[in-house]
């Protein structure tokens, strides 16, 4: 597989039918249409390097409530638009007039993306038994465009990071990243996150990732914790 | 300012500052250099220092101007007081408002707008030093920046002045030759040779015009060369630095984007389905939500790499795992009840 890093406007191919995401045609030939890198299969795909989470239907993100309105949970969902989260789409049968008390502004939820309409109005829903209101943990913004980085192939680079870290970690598509477990963990798992935003480019990820995360294992073993406990010692005093 | 010199080329075909006729100034571009905004590039060109901002796609504010098919384009080109000799009144005048209007239109064709209904897309261009040519800087500046910040475009858009002094045509006038030639033509277009810009100050003939065109034809193919080579550059550089192990810097600047969660206080009300909350019951969710393929085979990388790498990694900042150490040990403490 032969990637290459093309500019808006490079000539990818003559064959139309290979146009895919990140390309478009005009005059019967495939231009890119994006500043990223190439990858070929059935079609010619350019994967950006960067750029903003635009809600698509089914997409499960982290939303934070940013206001309240009569039968409406506005949701911030880190995207140019905002996210409409209907009461009658929360789990169970609640009064408008108690909303505040379920979800107040600043609370952050686990949504599902319903439906978005041509004029970009997105609904969001919670019901789903996955979805629901984030009560502990951590929550760290990622770029949208390094989550499927953050997955990777088949869920790997997920599942080794939630095995190594001892961390529940759920990746929202509009890259905002929810981690939970014990706070040593949380902050071995956040620093792993923030490498692989850092060089999701780079090949060799994985074994980067899985080799930073047994390497710290030892060294934790040896220097961090007792640093760790000394700083516990002083918050108990 | 200086006066008019007596010539602008000598009998060598030499111009003032060492150029012929049909070459254009040095140019530097960098690729991502401010850290808050979607996408920027800073370019020098001959003396010109300008700096290029993309925000976007955005929501508008305010609200009226948003348009329900397309997102809108905005583009200010502003220069800073220092920019010239004499201290320019700083805000928009009547010009910057012209370049502004004429250097988004010059953009806005090249950008897939329709691909993001109701949002704008911002650039900003702030002139860091002026020597003729800060429009079509400006511009060479701000498509760069548009392709930093991952916004679909038909092409990149290159801009380059010609003009006439001593009855010669010349590319890329500098300031004497601006200030006292005969005419000025920025162009901006793209590597086709789609013309998206095109003004004229002065007199040419119809020859003169044709001929003035091809020039600033060739100016933008070199121009676009240099703005294609900084953005693969970029892109190169970024790999090598970090695939040396040189990931300290990166990894320093990062605890700020972490923010504890915020506790929900009527937890048990919201829990009465006995939902949330425990380990395994997130972990079978995480994994059923994420079963499709993502991304692209990672290759294993050598030993070597892996260890400078991986291992060297710092720790965030002391104070921040202070801060976050005491946040969470409350929450947990209120969960364990």
């Amino acid at each position: 597989m032969d990637k290459n890093i093309v500019v808006p406007g490079d000539f990818l191919s003559d064959d139309v039918k290979k146009a895919g995401d990140g390309t478009y045609v005009s005059e019967g030939k495939v231009y890119s249409n994006l500043y990223g890198l190439t990858s070929e299969k059935e079609k010619i795909r350019v994967v950006s390097l960067s750029g903003k989470y635009i809600p698509h239907d089914g997409d499960l993100v982290v939303a934070t409530v940013s206001e309240i309105t009569f039968s409406n949970w506005i949701m911030d969902i880190k995207s140019p638009y905002e996210g409409l989260l209907n009461v009658s789409e929360y789990p169970r049968r609640i009064d408008s007039s108690d909303m505040v008390k379920y979800m107040d502004v600043g609370s952050s939820v686990l949504v599902m993306v319903k439906n978005v309409s041509r004029s970009m109005k997105v609904e969001l829903t919670m019901r789903n038994n996955k979805l629901r209101p984030i009560t502990s943990g951590r929550i760290i913004q990622v770029s949208a465009v390094k989550v499927p980085r953050m997955i990777g192939r088949n869920g790997s680079m997920i599942s080794m990071l939630k095995k190594e870290t001892n961390c529940n970690i759920f990746v929202g598509q509009n890259g905002v990243i929810w981690v939970t477990g014990k706070d040593r963990d949380m902050d071995k798992a956040i620093e792993a996150i923030q490498i692989i935003e850092n060089e999701a480019h780079i090949d060799g990820l994985t074994d980067r990732i899985s080799g930073f995360l047994k390497g710290n294992v030892e060294k934790e073993q040896e220097t961090v914790k007792p640093a760790g406990s000394e700083i516990l010692d002083e918050l108990l005093d | 300012m200086t006066d008019k010199p007596e010539k602008f080329i000598d009998e060598n075909g030499i111009r003032s500052d060492n150029r012929r006729a049909n070459e254009i100034r040095d140019v530097k571009i960098e690729v991502g250099v401010l850290s808050r905004a979607d996408g920027s590039c800073y370019l020098e060109f001959g003396k010109n220092k300008v700096m290029a901002a993309v925000y976007g796609p955005r929501e508008v504010h305010p609200r009226h101007q948003q348009k329900s098919n397309r997102a809108i384009v905005r583009y200010k080109y502003n220069m800073a007081s220092f920019s010239v000799e004499d201290r320019k009144r700083p805000g928009p005048d009547r010009r910057s408002i012209e370049v502004s209007k004429v250097s988004r239109e010059a953009l806005e064709d090249q950008i897939f707008t329709e691909y993001f209904p109701k949002s704008a897309i911002d650039i900003f261009v702030e002139v860091l030093q002026a020597d003729a040519g800060t429009r079509t800087a400006a511009i060479n500046a701000a498509s760069v920046a548009l392709a930093d910040a991952g916004i679909p475009m038909r092409s990149l858009v290159s801009a380059c002045a010609v003009g006439k002094v001593d009855d010669t045509l010349v590319l890329d006038l500098n300031k004497d030759e601006d200030n006292y030639g005969q005419a000025d033509m920025p162009i901006a277009m793209t590597p086709d040779g789609k013309i998206t810009l095109l003004q004229m100050d002065g007199h040419l003939t119809e020859e003169e015009f044709k001929q003035g065109l091809e020039m600033a034809q060739e100016g933008c193919r070199q121009i676009y060369e240099m703005q294609r080579k900084a953005l693969i550059d970029y892109y190169s550089k970024e790999t090598e630095v970090t695939a040396a192990g040189d990931v300290k810097e990166n990894a320093q600047e990062k605890p700020e984007g972490v923010t504890p969660v915020e506790v929900i206080e009527d937890t048990e009300k919201i829990d009465d389905t006995n939902k949330t909350g425990d380990a395994k019951e997130t972990e079978g969710t995480v994994e059923n939500v994420y079963p499709e393929e993502t991304g692209d085979t990672v290759k294993s990388g050598d030993a070597d790499e892996l260890e400078d790498s991986g291992v060297e990694v710092p720790h965030i900042g002391e104070n921040a795992d202070e801060t976050d150490g005491q946040m969470d040990e409350s929450e947990e403490e209120s969960s364990n009840e």
